[in-house]
């Protein structure tokens, strides 16, 4: 094998030129699948990042009323009372369970909420709300209020809430001003207002205002409990596993973004596969590469493998001479484009941090290590088809020539 | 006691049916250990075939290939490939060095493609080889850039290279100039009386014919003639 591989480095490095052409294709055809690799799970996470980084990544509700069956006494009569879905459900012991789940590896943060409904009112204007409210020390804890602010800012006292730029724009309403809250139980308190924000999510800009949980208790007639827990993960992909370890370990509904969000996921997959697609092309690339030239390498050292067949040479030793060729071509132009992708790859910033409107090429997604391989094993299966004819030269008709 | 080499009835056929081409019919020959014989014949007459079988790069249509004992006629790719390698080797008229190679390593090519890699010792053997034949200021010089008889004798050399018993040589000194001719005769039969190398060289060339100890007269498909 050592000398097997001494003669397919001499053959490689007689023609530099073609090999270096050779390499260069295999190395082009590496740094295309990183690049892809890269780019598309970038553009990933830079969407999922967009789209529920400013949401919770798990909530945990009390869970709805189940419709019960009243004991049957003397089996002539079942009656069956209807769950009354006016009844506002609450999660009870909850606030227990903060610390524990503070403490759960990924977690980066636990809101608990009062959360309700009602209406925005400002002399003859008026709108409805999402009224959320949080402890002083968590409005930023989920969606990063503190980063999209526009005017005031998010500090929270009994007597103030923080308010969308949308719905400021529809109230006219600014920083210092007053509007008055009335909740669906009928309750109402004036506040002012001590931030907007622009999140860039309509939804949350247009209908959302953030209340202390004491001002959030009053509107709702809540006293004790909780509407739900909000939790932030450092990692999104985590959701999932850490909703089911949550709803486990508490017996309470957890529920993660991905329940609610699956046509992102969907267009997520389909980005993928489109990526898987490009790959596995660029790969058939580097194997079509790789097999012609060391086709034409075998036709053209035809006479060489005859006389190495004639002096004792093995088919096996002319196979293996030929597939180590393609092995270092392989390993050597995928070496080459990995370096160079991630040359080009590393000044990009993370998509977590890349600005609107920039390339969210992620490096870190760049599947280098999975590159190398698959171009490797490539390289050599391309190469079994010539080494393959080249071990069937017949030495006899090279020997008359 | 069976002799070093011998070929019974021998037939080969190049094609079938219509195209079949009879080229060896019922040829049969005796070589003993350490003799030099010449191979005669005109074009056509079977010589290459004949040193191409006996070489095992080819097997007969029928008949039987034996040497040092052993049946070759009817072995596997294999067992034939390693018989050659170590018990044959060839000097071809066209030398058929390889052109990337230094004429070092073109001489311990049939030791290092056996050993799977080029051993300290074959080096040394190898480097001998060159002295042997003259060449040992060209050791590292690659076959291209070394002349039509340096190449012969190269060739020569890697031919000696695993002590094979038996060198076959298909006109070694056709495509060289008169001197180098007889430079590469001289060291053919300083060898063969050395080392009691069997040597059957093929050739057209009379004189060399008579350098021969034994000429072996070929003609269609069949030997006529063989004598001192």
């Amino acid at each position: 094998m050592l000398y097997a591989l001494k003669i397919a480095w001499r053959y490689l490095t007689a023609n530099k030129v073609q090999t270096g052409l050779l390499v260069a294709g295999v190395a082009v055809g590496v740094f295309v699948f990183i690049f892809i690799s890269a780019l598309i799970g970038g553009l990933g996470t830079y969407l999922v990042q967009r789209t529920v980084g400013n949401i919770s990544h798990v909530t945990i509700s009390a869970p709805d009323e189940e419709m019960s069956v009243l004991p049957d006494s003397a089996a002539e009569m079942l009656v069956v009372r209807q769950a009354n879905r006016a009844d506002r459900e609450i999660l009870r012991n909850a606030e227990a369970f903060i610390p524990l789940l503070e403490g759960l590896t990924s977690v980066a943060a636990v809101s608990p909420q009062i959360v309700g409904n009602g209406f925005a009112v400002r002399g003859q204007l008026r709108a409805p709300v999402a009224v959320t409210g949080v402890a002083p020390d968590k409005v930023s804890a989920i969606a990063d209020l503190d980063s999209a602010l526009v005017a005031g800012n998010t500090l929270l006292t009994n007597a103030s809430v923080v308010i969308g730029a949308s719905l400021a724009e529809d109230l006219n309403i600014g920083v210092g001003q007053v509007l008055r809250l009335q909740s669906d139980r009928g309750m109402e308190r004036p506040l002012v207002v001590a931030g907007i924000f622009a999140i860039g999510v309509e939804a949350l800009d247009a209908r959302s205002a953030f209340v202390s949980t004491a001002t959030a208790r009053f509107l709702f007639e809540i006293e004790q409990g909780l509407s739900r827990m909000e939790i932030k993960l450092d990692d999104l992909n985590a959701a999932d596993t850490i909703a089911r370890r949550i709803a486990g370990i508490t017996g309470l509904e957890a529920i993660p973004w991905t329940a609610g969000n699956s046509q992102l996921l969907e267009g997520l997959r389909a980005q993928s596969s489109s990526g898987d697609l490009i790959k596995a092309f660029a790969l058939i690339t580097i194997v079509i590469g790789v097999a012609s030239a060391l086709l034409l390498s075998t036709y053209r050292r035809r006479p060489e493998i005859g006389i190495m067949r004639a002096m004792g040479a093995s088919q096996l030793f002319v196979v293996a001479v030929f597939v180590i060729q393609g092995a270092l071509i392989g390993i050597l132009g995928a070496c080459i484009g990995a370096g160079l992708g991630y040359l080009a790859l590393s000044p990009f910033p993370v998509p977590e941090n890349a600005a609107p409107g920039g390339l969210p090429v992620d490096v870190r997604q760049g599947a280098f290590g999975l590159a190398i391989v698959l171009t490797a094993i490539g390289a050599v299966l391309a190469s079994i088809l010539p080494a393959r004819s080249a071990a069937r030269v017949d030495p006899v008709s090279v020997i008359g020539q | 006691m069976s002799p070093f080499l011998e070929v019974t009835d021998l037939f080969k056929t190049y094609g079938e049916g219509e195209t079949a081409t009879p080229v060896l019919k019922g040829l049969s020959l005796t070589l003993a250990q350490g003799e030099r014989a010449a191979l005669l014949g005109p074009s056509g007459s079977g010589k290459s075939t004949l040193l191409t079988i006996l070489g095992t790069l080819m097997q007969p249509t029928s008949g039987r290939h034996v040497m040092l004992g052993e049946d070759l006629t009817r072995a596997s790719d294999r067992a034939r490939t390693e018989f050659r390698n170590r018990h044959i080797g060839f000097v071809f008229q066209f030398h058929h060095l390889l052109p990337d190679f230094t004429a070092l390593e073109n001489v311990v090519f049939p030791s290092a493609v056996a050993a799977g890699r080029e051993t300290a010792s074959a080096r040394h053997r190898g480097t001998e080889l060159l002295a042997r034949v003259g060449l040992s200021n060209r050791v590292n010089f690659r076959a291209t850039q070394l002349s039509g008889g340096q190449k012969q004798r190269v060739a020569i050399a890697r031919a000696l290279m695993n002590r094979p018993e038996l060198i076959l040589a298909d006109e070694p000194t056709g495509n060289l100039d008169r001197e180098s001719a007889k430079q590469v005769m001289d060291l053919i039969t300083e060898i063969n009386r050395e080392e009691r190398t069997t040597f059957l060289i093929s050739t057209h060339d009379d004189n060399i014919a008579q350098a021969c100890g034994r000429q072996i007269r070929v003609l269609d498909g069949r030997t006529i003639v063989d004598g001192q």
